[in-house]
């Protein structure tokens, strides 16, 4: 049995090493391979990253009468808070409403003059409230208009979810657009990924087509014939698994700080490094067991003489 | 130990290559096939190595019957049978020392018979020199001779020998001859197809003449008469 073994990794080996070319045509086709399923996998994450910071963006405002009392709007943010629905509430007093817009708007004299015009604050005390689903603002929106004491219900001059709600949905339903979106991308470039090293093997295989059927006539048996075909496709997806680390080793470590300006908060080369046992595994998976599949696939038809 | 009981094989559409052809080959036994070119030797010796299924009729190889014989299992029937091919059938990945150890490895030869025997058997056919050339790398006898060195490597029941000395010279073809008769009396079937007349007529062995498709003659003693 290992003498069996031995036989057929070294005929493997050496049918791999001899047939230099088209070996090299194999990694070079599983670089592809591996390059555009290790891309899913960080594309993924990178429009998982752009998904959530745009629902964070996300929130609806409700703006309390300049009478309301700080105590008072408190107590209105404990009660949201209770609420499950509700993922975070800011309290935004009218001296912070006040420098936000200074700070957002110092450039515009005119708005800045309008301002000194009205001598005093105009700007209205606010809860800002974040939900964990888009659906939910409107829940939270009937719990402010039905639930809320009568009391506390008057201190609210107006709660902007109605204005902004079409924006609301329009965001929530186009990140979950860009995720169906990319999920189907995913499953037909994996298929396309699949066809296109099969094809490879198959090609590969089916050039030493005669040397199987001789193969068969001499007696071997079919774990002989077949043997040093899987090793040469575990040869080739294992180089080409290695090429690919050291690619995209390379690209995140060189477009990390890039897209980081570009995306704040994204840090691509800490995710491929944080991921780095499971991009291996993604990658070995890929072109070994791709190899090793596609060859057995190829290999069958070739075993019934 | 071999019997071909009314076999006939039609080609599609409608040639006809063996028809109803019946023989007997006791152990030990050398015989030769004869016949022009297109009278069925090859297909004949196709059958026997289930290469190929008879249309009609059935094959016995030691009380067993070939047709019955389940795929995973035809390996075990192989190795028992070393053939040389009329278009040599060598691996062309390997070389010439491999294309032989191969048939060794196949039945499970040890590293040590392997590295004692195929050095022996390379200087018997004379391709020593040749050993780590490929068979793109060599002439046609040295093809021929690389391929009747696998047959008899490891010392299979049968040898079956389809026009083994084809692209030959005559001093080569004498050796290959007195090769088989020396494999033959050491106890092995030898089954020699070919349209060599002087082999045939100096050999003076039992000779089975096939003429499209249908066996004609049967003689203990034969002669190359078409």
């Amino acid at each position: 049995m290992l003498t069996l073994l031995k036989r057929i990794i070294r005929s493997g080996w050496l049918s791999f090493r001899r047939q230099g070319g088209l070996s090299v045509a194999t990694i070079f086709i599983m670089i592809m391979v591996i390059s555009l399923v290790t891309f899913l996998f960080l594309f993924q994450n990178i429009t998982q990253f752009l998904i959530s910071s745009l629902q964070e963006k996300v929130d609806i405002s409700v703006y309390f009468k300049e009478e309301a009392l700080e105590e008072e709007i408190l107590k209105v943010k404990e009660e949201l808070t209770q609420i499950p629905e509700v993922k975070e509430v800011k309290y935004v007093s009218q001296e912070q409403a006040l420098a936000k817009f200074i700070q957002r708007h110092k450039e515009s004299s005119v708005l800045m003059e309008s301002l000194k015009e009205v001598g005093e604050n105009p700007l209205l005390a606010s809860l800002n409230i974040s939900a964990r689903e888009a659906s939910q603002y409107a829940r939270i929106a009937n719990f402010l208009d039905d639930t809320l004491s009568p009391s506390l219900k008057n201190l609210i001059e107006k709660v902007d979810y109605y204005q902004r709600k079409s924006v609301i949905e329009k965001i929530f339903s186009l990140t979950a657009g860009i995720n169906r979106g990319g999920i189907l991308l995913i499953i037909i470039l994996a298929l396309v990924a699949i066809l296109v090293v099969f094809n490879q093997v198959r090609l590969a295989i089916y050039s030493q087509r005669e040397e199987l059927t001789i193969q068969r006539l001499v007696g071997a048996s079919n774990w002989f014939i077949r043997g040093p075909f899987l090793v040469q496709g575990a040869i080739s997806g294992f180089l080409a698994t290695l090429f690919c680390l050291l690619i995209f080793t390379l690209i995140c470590w060189f477009f990390s700080p890039k897209l980081e300006i570009l995306f704040p908060g994204l840090n691509l080369f800490g995710y491929f490094t944080g991921n780095f046992g499971i991009i291996l595994l993604i990658q070995i998976f890929t072109g070994v067991g791709l190899g090793i599949v596609s060859s057995l696939i190829a290999i069958r038809r070739y075993l019934e003489i | 130990m071999i019997k071909f009981q009314n076999i006939t094989k039609i080609y599609p559409p409608n040639t006809t290559a063996l028809e109803n052809v019946s023989f007997e080959i006791k152990p030990k036994e050398f015989v030769s096939i004869v016949g022009r070119s297109g009278a069925g030797k090859t297909t004949l010796l196709k059958l026997l190595l289930a290469e190929e299924k008879p249309t009609k009729g059935r094959i016995f190889f030691d009380g067993q019957d070939v047709l019955k014989i389940k795929p995973g299992n035809l390996p075990r029937l192989r190795r028992r049978i070393g053939a040389v091919f009329q278009d040599y059938k060598l691996l062309p990945s390997k070389t010439t020392y491999e294309n032989i150890a191969y048939a060794m490895e196949v039945i499970g030869a040890t590293d040590f018979q392997i590295s004692r025997d195929v050095p022996e058997v390379l200087e018997i056919v004379g391709l020593s020199e040749k050993a780590n050339n490929f068979p793109a790398e060599l002439s046609g006898g040295e093809k021929q001779r690389a391929a009747i060195a696998r047959a008899l490597i490891h010392r299979p029941d049968i040898i079956l020998a389809d026009e083994p000395t084809g692209n030959l010279d005559p001093y080569h073809t004498s050796d290959i001859i007195q090769l088989l008769l020396k494999i033959q009396q050491l106890g092995t079937i030898v089954i020699l197809a070919t349209h060599n007349k002087e082999i045939i007529n100096s050999l003076e062995k039992r000779v089975i003449t096939l003429e499209q498709g249908k066996a004609i003659r049967d003689e203990e003693k034969g002669r190359f008469i078409l």
